[in-house]
């Protein structure tokens, strides 16, 4: 692309996102996004050493799965503070780690996967995103290379009442696997926020990722993420969420759009909202072509909070299979749990299925275990547990471990 | 171990159990026949302690206590335990958490225990499994038999354990029970059981010295539980009470 044709089509965005700006999204609740503060790229300053990090902003992360005093376990690391790139570096050759910036300088390529998956006028907050200085992370393996350990990034709100926009690029070229955990999260005293964070995932003939996110807010704050994943022929998108912290309120419905063939997709959510939380999440998988297939699967506890659990499948090529499965917990008279399961086939065929509960502890269950000898909390206490257990195949040991240990943690909190 | 004191029951606002009386001794294990309905479950139930069934008159001693007044769970950490016939599923709740919780209950420290108990009760594959989801007649009986096993109850309450299992697995069937019951010991024998059978199959690998009959929630006499079932099988259940009670 020459450098004219560069510029037009920089102005040609920034036109459609100055159109969306006042778009209010189809989900959710409306947020002023211009009722929070914008900070300038590059106010923290940039840390080389990563275990420099101050105690506290490290005990914080560390919740989120994100590790800076060992990183003997990563492929690398990305840490973004508010805006701030402030530390970026990789340990594996053929893995690409940086802030988004540096690498549309570095690539100049990367334009052409610049809001390829993502619409820029889906809603006011993708606009936002185009149009406020650009900052997020850049991952890519090049083809062939299989990612050793996972690349964390922490994307972290220090400011109060500050808007992050952030926009992601992750991309596994062909044959090649990547493993990402990302930790959303914020300081401990942190008033309020807005966290608009677009994710854009290309993965490629016979590639791989794992996604894993945890989300670790604080109750003042509202959450935009914007994702989506093009998924190519033998291509595998596995993504896992989760989510059991207090948030105001949090919107997501990333989709999957599987356009190879055999492609496979696994979308895994585990969500908590205690009172005061919001949240409307959920995972869309486009089967687009022959033989993908997926499987999302959410477990969800009100404590208190609503949530509304989507899902949708949509099949409209020969021998795609999908199943969804949402299963919603209710431990609260306060809470509310609303499922909203879709399924969309219009080829014959198509195979698609889902079940979805909502309900309360079964008592049968609790009696059961107490005739074992467990007390009432300790029976509860254990069908919590087991309800939030889900096994992921495909995740490697490390993820799987930060996985279980996020549960684990925000276990005992609820229980 | 246990005296049942004209025990009357209800479920629900309806009465089940009218003034039943049983004791059962250190080591004793006993049998009780009877028709669908006649109120089997419903003894065994109450005896657990399970809410639903409510007490209205009578006694439960165990180890020379009252335990009417205790709930489920402290009846099983005072040593009472029980097979049910249809246990419930418990999603992402595995068989291995389960026995692990019955070790814990009785404070016993888990260690290869689990391990050795299921290897030996060729229930392995189980471990891994969600508790009771999607399991056979057979892997239900033997899973609520590790269970039992790993929490080491003084009285043992076992509610049909033959139903729903075939031949072959009959005979482990029995075998477990035996192993649970300390069959192989005769005096330093502590444990002690009640074992509801509707087709006395078990009896073929059990031995239980005493057997009644409930019919229609009462238990109108006792006698040797081979005796008890000889009667059934040449009278049915009526002709049974009325033989052997006129016997009396």
């Amino acid at each position: 692309m020459s450098v004219s044709e560069r510029l037009a089509s920089s102005r040609k965005r920034k036109e459609l996102a100055e159109k969306a700006l006042d778009k209010e999204a189809a989900l959710g609740e409306d947020i002023d996004v211009t009722a929070y503060s914008s900070e300038t790229v590059g106010e923290h300053s940039y840390q080389e050493e990563p275990s420099q990090f101050s105690a506290e902003e490290k005990a914080h992360m560390v919740q989120v799965g994100v590790t800076l005093d060992d990183l003997s376990q990563r492929g690398g690391t990305f840490v973004q503070k508010d805006q701030s790139v402030v530390h970026s570096s990789s340990r594996q050759d053929g893995v690409e780690v940086m802030g988004i910036a540096q690498a549309l300088e570095t690539h100049d390529w990367l334009e052409d996967y610049w809001w390829r998956a993502v619409s820029i006028d889906a809603d006011k907050y993708t606009a936002h995103v185009e149009l406020e200085q650009y900052s997020g992370y850049f991952i890519r393996t090049l083809p062939g290379v299989k990612a050793v350990y996972p690349v964390q990034a922490c994307l972290y709100l220090a400011h109060s009442n500050l808007a992050q926009k952030v926009h992601n690029i992750i991309i596994a070229e062909e044959d090649s696997e990547l493993h990402i955990i990302t930790g959303c999260t914020t300081s401990p005293l942190q008033a309020s926020g807005l966290h608009l964070g677009v994710s854009e995932f290309y993965i490629k003939r016979g590639a791989s990722i794992t996604f894993t996110m945890i989300h670790n807010w604080s109750p003042e704050i509202a959450v935009r993420p914007r994702s989506a994943a093009i998924i190519e022929d033998n291509g595998v998108f596995l993504s896992n969420f989760v989510c059991m912290k207090p948030v105001r309120t949090l919107q997501m419905y990333p989709a999957a759009r599987c356009v190879g063939e055999n492609a496979i997709v696994r979308f895994s959510s585990v969500l908590v909202a205690p009172p005061g939380s919001n949240l409307d999440v959920g995972s869309r998988v486009l089967l687009n072509a022959k033989g993908s297939r997926t499987e999302i699967i959410s477990r969800v506890i009100t404590t208190g909070g609503d949530i509304i659990a989507r899902g949708y499948i949509a099949g409209s090529a020969p021998n795609v299979k999908g199943h969804l499965e949402c299963r919603g917990l209710i431990l609260s008279g306060q809470g509310m749990i609303h499922a909203i399961p879709e399924l969309k086939g219009d080829l014959v065929g198509v195979d698609l299925s889902h079940e979805a509960a909502v309900g309360k502890i079964a008592e049968e269950e609790v009696e059961y275990l107490m005739a074992r000898g467990l007390t009432r909390d300790e029976a509860t206490a254990t069908i919590v547990r087991g309800f939030l257990h889900i096994d992921i195949e495909g995740l490697p040991p490390q993820l799987a471990a930060e996985l279980k240990h996020a549960i684990e943690t925000s276990e005992k909190e609820l229980i | 171990m246990l005296q049942i004191r004209d025990l009357s029951v209800e479920v629900e606002g309806k009465g089940i159990l009218h003034d039943v009386n049983l004791t059962v001794g250190i080591g004793e294990t006993h049998a009780i026949f009877g028709p669908n309905g006649g109120g089997k479950t419903t003894l065994l139930m109450a005896i657990m302690g399970f809410p639903r069934y409510r007490v209205t008159k009578g006694q439960i001693i165990f180890k020379d206590q009252d335990i009417i007044g205790l709930s489920l769970d402290e009846r099983a950490r005072l040593g009472i335990g029980m097979s049910f016939q249809r246990p419930p599923v418990v999603r992402g709740v595995r068989t291995h958490d389960m026995v692990t919780a019955c070790l814990e209950s009785r404070g016993s420290d888990n260690g290869d225990t689990v391990g050795r108990l299921a290897e030996r009760l060729n229930v392995v594959e189980l471990m891994d499994r969600e508790i009771n989801y999607g399991f056979s007649g057979g892997e239900i009986k033997r899973s609520e038999l590790l269970q039992l096993l790993a929490q080491a109850p003084d009285l043992v309450l076992l509610d049909e354990p033959e139903s729903g299992v075939d031949l072959v697995n009959m005979s482990l069937i029995g075998q477990m029970i035996n192993e649970l019951l300390q069959k192989d010991l005769k005096r330093s024998r502590t444990r002690s059981c009640l074992i509801i059978t509707h087709t006395g199959h078990i009896l073929d690998y059990v031995h239980a010295s005493k057997g009644y009959v409930l019919l229609d929630g009462t238990i109108p006499c006792e006698r040797g539980a081979l005796e008890v079932l000889d009667s059934i099988k040449e009278n049915g259940y009526e002709g049974c009470v009325r033989c052997l009670c006129q016997s009396d």
